[in-house]
């Protein structure tokens, strides 16, 4: 009789000594002809758009290479950076307290959140940035006090909110309205019981929020959050409108008008957008990773050996290793007692 | 120990509740005494899971009265235009009253973002103000009991349901409770797994804890149970010990109930 693990064995050489299966199968692999013509079709069209891009004076690549760390330029990048991730931080904060306060027992502050959802989600950003610019001609002097009574503390509102406050302050308030959905909808879908069994352990509302769901909601919050942030990052060519004047799109603009140049300037802008997007997608990453913690196999991964294809449940609890076959009663102690009964 | 001295450990006495118009409890009486073991048979939406879910205040009573070791929980007696009066306890009260009563799950609800030691030591230090080290270490104590000392650093989704049972009881009993509810706990698992998870609460009511399990494992009531309250619609049809409720049933519901799970 001829087995064909005799025949698989002697095919495959290696070490037929280590493999535990006896009649392992070396399989044929089935052949994709389609890929290899269709990579070959965008090779030649990748080419043909690269041949565009080198050999078209118009992009006048020495240009680019001269602009691209001018120190404008480099100036734009540092105040598109500190809009983007000054007006997010400020926007997930607020985004959280509207949440919270959309879902909360208080008939007030669901009204209140309701309210500034719609008045921010409900007008375009260019507006609300706009109105940021001129409050200091609506409201010359801001103070703290009673209203109708006296005053405690005077401001000129041109000191307090110059421009890049302004402009920082209207991308917040736009994005936290957005936000407050993404974190509605986070906090949603987090398991009732959850806070259940945490409002069982006698835990109080604020720590079930901050400890348990908050945490979980995260999964759900970070994706459209990062989307958020990159769209953000765009939308910070916008501040023009309050008017503030130094971030990247206007910056590599002015030069690009100055020097009768505006291809290679839009250029640079689109090398530092793209450069910046795959930093924060690469922030993303990490981010989804750490909220992922417990979710899937990947905590087995790091703290155990280097199993890492498994997916789902199963997969998770046979890496972790934490199972073994023979008895579960066994980890219990004593003798097993009558089982289901 | 004359039974007048001491407060049963909880006492329902005419419990209402109602969803709107849907009443599930219309007017339950249990008594379970300190140390004792209740289990809890009905059948589906009898209300028992209802019922044990207003002993800790997970749902608001709507008539009648829970007390706990001699406590009425949920509110505070008070006097409203002359007239004796019930005021809704706080939030923070709540979760006061709630913290000396441990609850186990039908489906566990450990907090899948934390290790099975992390689970076990959240309420220590956010309900309980137990330093971290000392927290752990009860922890770590309380999950090697059930058979856990292997996997402490574990996640949920790690363990088996059965493990995971097992740390959700660890969860509650380290913080110490007088009393805990068992909510159906070996629904959700493999046949093989409902075992070890028996066995743990064996322990436990040997142990002397107070325990009130909803369940519908008739052999481990036989078995554990001093008293048996068996609930249809919405009423305790039939309690007493389980030689009485589970082997000569008075009432016609009752013996429906156990010809059909036995």
């Amino acid at each position: 009789m001829t087995e064909p693990a005799a025949v698989g064995v002697a095919e495959g050489g290696a070490h037929p000594a280590h493999d535990p299966v006896p009649n392992r199968i070396h399989a044929i692999p089935v052949r994709y002809p389609w890929r290899w013509v269709s990579a070959a079709a965008i090779a030649v069209l990748a080419a043909m758009a690269l041949h565009g891009l080198v050999t078209n004076d118009q992009f006048q690549w020495p240009l680019v290479g001269r602009y691209l760390f001018h120190p404008n330029v480099i100036r734009g990048v540092g105040w598109t950076l500190w809009l983007t991730a000054g007006s997010m931080l400020i926007a997930v904060v607020l985004a959280v307290l509207l949440a919270v306060a959309r879902g909360s027992e208080n008939p007030v502050m669901r009204w209140v959140s309701w309210f500034y959802i719609w008045v921010f989600r409900g007008t375009p950003v260019y507006t609300q940035l706009v109105f940021w610019g001129l409050i200091s001609v609506l409201y010359p002097r801001l103070s703290l006090g009673v209203p109708f009574g006296p005053d405690f503390i005077e401001f000129s509102t041109k000191d307090l909110i110059p421009a890049s406050r302004g402009a920082l302050l209207g991308l917040a308030l736009n994005e936290a309205a957005y936000l407050a959905e993404i974190v509605r909808a986070g906090l949603q879908s987090v398991d009732p019981g959850q806070s259940e069994a945490a409002k069982a352990l006698g835990m109080k509302n604020g720590s079930i929020l901050r400890r348990i769901v908050l945490p979980q909601a995260m999964r759900v919050i970070v994706p459209p959050t990062g989307n958020e942030t990159i769209s953000m990052l765009k939308t910070t060519s916008l501040v023009l409108a309050v008017p503030f004047t130094l971030e990247l799109q206007f910056a590599t603009n002015a030069i690009g008008n100055r020097t009768f140049s505006p291809v290679p300037l839009l250029v640079v802008a689109a090398i530092w957008y793209l450069t910046i997007t795959s930093v924060l997608m690469i922030g993303q990453y990490y981010l989804e990773r750490h909220y992922g913690r417990g979710f899937d196999g990947h905590a087995a991964a790091t703290t155990r050996s280097s199993h890492r294809g498994g997916r789902g449940r199963q997969s998770a609890i046979n890496a972790a290793g934490t199972t073994h076959d023979p008895s579960p009663l066994d980890e219990v102690g004593g003798p097993p007692k009558a089982g289901t009964l | 120990m004359s039974p007048a001295a001491v407060a049963p450990m909880v006492e329902l006495a005419e419990v209402h509740k109602a969803f709107g118009h849907h009443h599930v409890l219309r007017g339950i009486n249990i008594t379970v005494p300190r140390g004792s073991v209740c289990v809890v048979l009905g059948p589906s939406g009898s209300g028992k899971s209802t019922a044990l879910r207003c002993i800790n205040q997970l749902e608001e009573v709507s008539g009648g009265r829970v007390l706990v070791d001699g406590e009425l929980m949920g509110y505070r007696e008070t006097v409203h235009r002359g007239a004796p009066a019930l005021q809704r306890l706080s939030p923070q009260e709540i979760a006061q009253q709630r913290s000396r009563i441990g609850m186990v799950f039908q489906r566990f609800n450990l907090f899948p973002h934390m290790t099975a030691l992390g689970n076990v030591v959240e309420a220590q230090v956010h309900v309980a103000g137990r330093g971290r080290r000392q927290a752990r270490e009860r922890a770590e104590e309380q999950l090697a009991k059930v058979g856990l000392a292997d996997h402490v650093g574990h996640y949920p989704s790690q363990l088996s349901g059965g493990q995971q049972q097992r740390v959700a009881i660890a969860r509650a009993l380290a913080m110490d409770p007088e009393l805990m509810l068992f909510d159906e706990p070996t629904s959700a698992l493999d046949p093989e797994l409902v075992g070890e998870v028996l066995a743990v609460m064996r322990d436990l009511a040997e142990s002397g804890m107070t325990m009130i399990v909803v369940t519908h494992e008739i052999g481990f009531a036989r078995e554990v149970a001093d008293q048996v309250v068996f609930m249809a619609d919405g009423v305790v049809v039939e309690q007493g010990p389980p030689d009485h409720v589970l082997v000569t049933p008075r009432e016609q519901r009752t013996q429906d109930f156990l010809a059909r799970v036995l």
